[in-house]
C-alpha cells in the first residue's frame, strides 16, 4: 500500500535531493559524457564570483522588504476586517484576489503599469507633477519595483493566516483587559491581541520568508536579473547556470546555498514554536 | 465625543483606510481591463483614461486568441493540472490509509519520510529530476510537466491525519463484509474525506496552473505550454508593442481560476491556505 508512494518519494524527492548535494562536488556539465569529483571546487568558484554576491545581496534585500512589509500589512488589514461588521466578505475577497491570479500574467500587467512613457504609474506621478523612473530598465529602481509586486501578491495570503488566528483568540481575555484597566484599542492590542497571535505570526514571517526566497517568476519575466545584475535573485541565478549554461554541477552548489537559507528559516520557526510565544 | 459618535468616526477611518488598500490591490485588475479594451491609439498616449472612447475588448480578444493558441495553452493546463490531482490521490490515499490505521513495522520512520519530504522545496531538486528526464528521454512532453507532482508528501500527511479522526469500527465492519484493503480505501475511506480532498485538491490544482518554474525548464515545443508559459511567450513575440490583445490574453489566463475562487470563495481560501501547514 505504501510501496507506490514511497517509491516515488525516494526517486523524484530523497534521491535528487541527495543528487543536488553530491552534483556540487562535481564538474558535470549536461551532455557531456564523463564528470570527475572535484570537492569543493564549485564553492570555490561561486565564492570568487561577483554575480554570486551580487545574487546573494539582492534576494535578501527582498527578503528584508517584502517579509516585514507583507506581514505587516497583512496583520494591518486582518485587524481593520475584524474591527468592523460591514463589508468584511468583499475586502477579504478583493484582497485574496492577488493569491489566485497567475502571477505571470499580472506580472506582465505590472511591466505595462510601470512602462516609462505608457505606464498608469508614470502618468499617475506626472499628474501631480513629481518625475517618473524607467523602473524596471533603472538598476536604481528595478529590484524595489519586484519587491512592490512581492508584498501585492503575498498580502492577501497573509491575512487569511491573520484572520483565521484572530478568530481563535477567546473573548474573555478581551473582557478580562478591560477590567485590569486596558480601555484603549491600542492597550487591548499590546497586552492580548499581539501576544495571542504569537505563533501565527511566528508561522507567517517563516512561510513568507521561504516563499521570497524563492522569488523567480517576477525576475524572469521582467528583468532577466537586469539592468546589470540589479535584480539577480539565487533562484534565477540557479536557473542560467544550470538550464541555459548546463552547468549543473555549479547550479547545484548555488541550490545547495538557497537550501541552506531554507533550512536556516525552518530551524527559526521549531526553535521559536518549542519556545512557546503563546505568552510571550 | 459622545461614544456614538466615536464609533462613526472609527466606522468611517476603517472603511477609508480599507478601501486606499482595496484601490493598490485592484489597480493592476481595473488597469488590464481597461487596457484589454481600448484600441491602439487609446493606449500609446500620455493621458490616463480607464473608460476607453472607443471600445475595442473584443477586437482584442479576437487579436490574442488569433495570434496565440490560447485554447491550446487553457487545454494542456486543465489537462496537466487534472492529471497531476488524479495521480497524487491514487498515489498517497492508499500510502494515507496505511500510515493513518495500519500497523507495520516502520511506520513511524516512513512517517518522518513523509514530515521531511514537505520542507523540501521544488527548485531544490529541479536539476537532479531534469538530468533524470534527460537520460530517460522525456524532455518536453506531458509526462515531463507531470511525473516530478504525482508524489505529494504533503496530501498523505494532509490525508493522513484526516483519516486518524475517520472511527476504527467503520473500517472494522468493512473487513467483516469481506472488503478488501485497496476496497476499504476507495469504498469507505475517500466518501469521508471529500472535504479534505476537496481542500485539497483546490490547493493542488492553483499551484500548478500557476506553477512557471518547471515548465519553463522542461518545454520546448510551443503546443505543449501551459497557461502562464504561453502568456510569457505572447509577451516576448509582442514585445511591448501590443498591449491591448496582450491584456485580453492575460484576462483568459487568470479567469479559470479567479471565477472559481468568486463562486466558492470559502473553499478556495480554505485550500489555499493548507499550504500554511506547508
Amino acid at each position: 500500500m505504501v510501496a507506490p508512494a514511497f517509491i516515488l518519494m525516494f526517486l523524484l524527492l530523497l534521491g535528487p535531493l541527495l543528487g543536488v548535494i553530491a552534483l556540487s562536488f562535481t564538474d558535470y556539465q549536461l551532455g557531456s559524457p564523463s564528470f570527475s569529483w572535484i570537492g569543493l571546487s564549485n564553492y570555490q568558484d561561486m565564492f570568487g564570483d561577483r554575480v554570486f554576491w551580487l545574487s546573494l545581496r539582492n534576494t535578501l534585500t527582498y527578503v528584508a522588504i517584502v517579509v516585514p512589509a507583507a506581514v505587516a500589512l497583512g496583520l494591518a488589514v486582518a485587524l481593520l476586517i475584524e474591527s468592523g461588521g460591514s463589508l468584511r466578505t468583499w475586502y477579504r475577497t478583493i484582497y485574496f484576489l492577488p493569491v489566485m491570479a497567475t502571477l505571470i500574467a499580472m506580472s506582465i500587467v505590472w511591466e505595462f503599469m510601470l512602462h516609462p512613457q505608457f505606464g498608469l504609474i508614470n502618468g499617475l506621478l506626472h499628474g501631480i507633477g513629481l518625475e517618473g523612473f524607467s523602473w524596471l530598465q533603472d538598476r536604481r529602481t528595478a529590484l524595489y519595483a519586484l519587491c512592490v509586486i512581492g508584498i501585492w501578491q503575498a498580502l492577501g495570503f497573509n491575512m487569511v493566516l491573520f484572520l483565521a488566528g484572530l478568530v481563535s483568540i477567546p473573548r474573555q481575555l478581551y473582557d478580562a483587559a478591560e477590567i485590569d484597566g486596558a480601555h484603549s484599542a491600542w492597550a487591548r492590542f499590546r497586552l492580548v491581541t499581539w501576544p495571542m497571535l504569537g505563533p501565527t505570526t511566528v508561522f507567517v514571517v517563516v512561510i513568507t520568508g521561504i516563499r521570497s526566497f524563492q522569488v523567480f517568476d517576477t525576475v524572469h519575466v521582467l528583468t532577466k536579473g537586469g539592468p546589470s545584475k540589479s535584480s539577480e535573485v539565487l533562484i534565477h541565478t540557479m536557473y542560467i547556470e544550470s538550464f541555459e549554461f548546463f552547468r549543473s554541477g555549479y547550479g547545484a552548489a548555488l541550490t545547495v546555498v538557497f537550501l541552506a537559507f531554507v533550512l536556516l528559516l525552518t530551524l527559526v520557526k521549531s526553535a521559536l514554536a518549542n519556545r512557546g510565544v503563546h505568552y510571550a | 465625543m459622545t461614544p456614538r459618535h466615536r464609533s462613526l468616526v472609527w466606522s468611517a477611518t476603517r472603511h477609508l483606510l480599507l478601501l486606499c488598500g482595496a484601490v493598490f490591490i485592484l489597480l493592476p485588475f481595473v488597469w488590464m481591463i481597461s487596457t484589454a479594451s481600448k484600441p491602439q491609439t487609446e493606449i500609446f498616449t500620455k493621458s490616463i483614461h480607464f473608460i476607453p472612447q472607443t471600445f475595442a475588448l473584443w477586437d482584442n480578444f479576437a487579436t490574442a486568441f488569433g495570434k496565440a493558441s490560447l485554447w491550446r495553452f487553457l487545454v494542456n493546463g486543465v489537462v496537466v493540472t487534472a492529471s497531476i490531482f488524479v495521480l497524487q490521490v491514487l498515489i498517497a490515499l492508499p500510502a494515507a490509509y496505511a500510515l493513518a490505521k495500519l500497523r507495520f513495522a516502520g511506520r513511524e520512520v516512513l512517517f518522518a519520510l513523509v514530515l521531511f519530504c514537505i520542507l523540501i522545496p521544488p527548485q531544490a531538486t529541479a536539476i537532479p529530476v531534469f538530468l533524470l528526464f534527460h537520460q530517460l528521454g522525456i524532455l518536453d512532453s506531458y509526462a515531463a510537466l507531470i511525473v516530478p507532482f504525482t508524489i505529494s508528501a504533503f496530501g498523505i500527511f494532509l490525508m493522513r491525519q484526516f483519516f486518524k479522526t475517520v472511527p476504527d469500527d467503520l473500517i472494522e465492519a468493512a473487513r467483516m463484509d469481506g472488503i478488501s484493503e485497496f476496497g476499504i480505501v476507495w469504498r469507505v475511506m475517500l466518501p469521508t474525506a471529500i472535504p479534505a480532498l476537496t481542500a485539497f485538491g483546490i490547493f493542488s490544482v492553483v499551484a500548478h496552473w500557476n506553477d512557471y518554474f518547471w515548465p519553463l525548464i522542461v518545454l520546448n515545443s510551443e503546443h505543449l505550454r501551459t497557461p502562464p508559459l504561453g502568456v510569457a511567450s505572447f509577451r516576448n513575440e509582442e514585445a511591448g508593442t501590443n498591449y491591448g490583445p496582450l491584456m485580453a490574453a492575460a484576462i483568459v489566463i487568470i479567469a479559470p481560476l479567479v471565477v472559481a475562487f468568486l463562486l466558492a470563495q470559502r473553499r478556495f481560501i480554505e485550500g489555499i491556505t493548507l499550504t500554511g501547514i506547508k
